[in-house]
């Protein structure tokens, strides 16, 4: 755990540009969180992941905070700091910025049309992380149905998803998964 | 917009203007009470509780932040903020809205570093995780269907290349969305022509 200065600046430049990348919010960029940290640089291991992606699932607070428990397991405080910034800086100003001449452009033919266009890319983002993940979290049979379960539970009824997660964390206590 | 110590506030809609510190305190409570999903809590109480903003208005700053990339819950509060008082106001809505967020997942990596290994919490994230991957195939899947049933058009290809090249390839995002955001917007475009 320590802050060392070249780390930090990878992870600086790296979530920031997720940020941008961030198409459709901060799900869309969990594949690439885990590129980076697990594939590429080995900044923790795959079951780290998982336990991340599921701790900020289960916290209350936006799914985005992921990225501050990433920056502290990689570099502490000072990861923590730098990760949450650089993910939540960038796109920030640039909404604050842009919403002054929202008005001018929100109904021309070209934002319609990048808007049409940017849809799908999202779409095929979320499914991209719900694919990754999947591989990431699920390792047997109990597991796959406790994900199964849980994905028709939210898709087909308005349950809240925090009492899904907590039914699988005691499933889990209990060595059912 | 540009001076935010004005005292009296000049725009009709508005009738009264929070102060920093009423932005900031705003975004605390609502991280406090939003747990599970800021999103309704942010419009009950700008809308209907402080009425510091119409429902078009937020109607309006919602569709910018999905419009744009990055955590769309955070650009809101930084868009809500710069539309009250300025730079500064949405300083203070941005800093409002992520300061217990990140004293608790600060709070969390010091625990996990420290009992991540004990075995009942290893078991514990195993099924929440489980869980987890299920809530984003929910999420995935209310997105794809009305794409996937809306009609002959280039979408359903769109979402399949990205999904093949994020999720099963897992080739870089900025070389992905380099390629595959112009092709998808000239596709848009064509078809609207």
């Amino acid at each position: 755990m320590k802050a060392d200065g070249d780390v930090l600046v990878v992870l600086a430049v790296q979530f920031a540009i997720m940020s941008l990348l961030a198409l459709g919010g901060a799900n869309a960029v969990v594949p690439e969180i885990h590129r980076q940290a697990v594939d590429l640089r080995s900044w923790m291991t795959e079951r780290q992941f998982a336990d991340m992606f599921a701790i900020s699932q289960a916290a209350p607070g936006p799914n985005v905070m992921i990225v501050t428990l990433v920056g502290y397991h990689v570099a502490g405080m000072w990861g923590a700091v730098v990760t949450t910034l650089a993910m939540c800086g960038p796109t920030a100003v640039l909404a604050a910025y842009l919403s002054r001449t929202w008005d001018r452009f929100r109904h021309k033919p070209w934002r319609i049309v990048v808007q049409a266009g940017l849809v799908p890319i999202s779409v095929g983002l979320v499914s991209a992380s719900a694919i990754v993940l999947t591989g990431v979290a699920v390792h047997n049979l109990a597991a796959l149905c406790v994900a199964a379960a849980t994905a028709a539970l939210a898709y087909w009824t308005r349950w809240n998803p925090l009492w899904l997660i907590g039914l699988a964390g005691l499933a889990g206590f209990f060595d059912l998964v | 917009m540009s001076d935010t110590t004005g005292a009296s506030p000049t725009e009709p809609s508005a009738p009264y203007v929070p102060s920093h510190a009423e932005l900031f305190l705003a975004f605390v409570k609502i991280t406090v009470m939003g747990f599970g999903g800021t999103l309704p809590w942010t419009r009950r109480m700008f809308v209907e509780e402080k009425r510091w903003m119409t429902a078009e208005e937020f109607n309006d700053v919602y569709a910018l932040c999905q419009f744009l990339p990055g955590p769309n819950i955070v650009n809101l509060t930084a868009v809500f903020g710069s539309r009250m008082r300025g730079a500064t106001g949405a300083l203070a809505a941005w800093a409002g809205f992520l300061v217990l967020p990140f004293a608790l997942m600060v709070t969390v990596g010091v625990l996990y570093a420290q009992y991540g290994d004990v075995d009942a919490l290893r078991r514990v994230l195993i099924g929440i995780a489980a869980a987890a991957a299920g809530l984003l195939i929910a999420t995935a899947a209310k997105m794809v269907v009305p794409l996937f049933t809306a009609g002959i058009g280039p979408a359903p290809f769109v979402v399949l290349g990205v999904a093949a090249a994020v999720g099963v390839m897992r080739w870089p995002l900025l070389w992905v969305l380099a390629v595959l955001v112009p092709v998808s917007i000239a596709l848009a475009w064509w078809v609207r022509r």
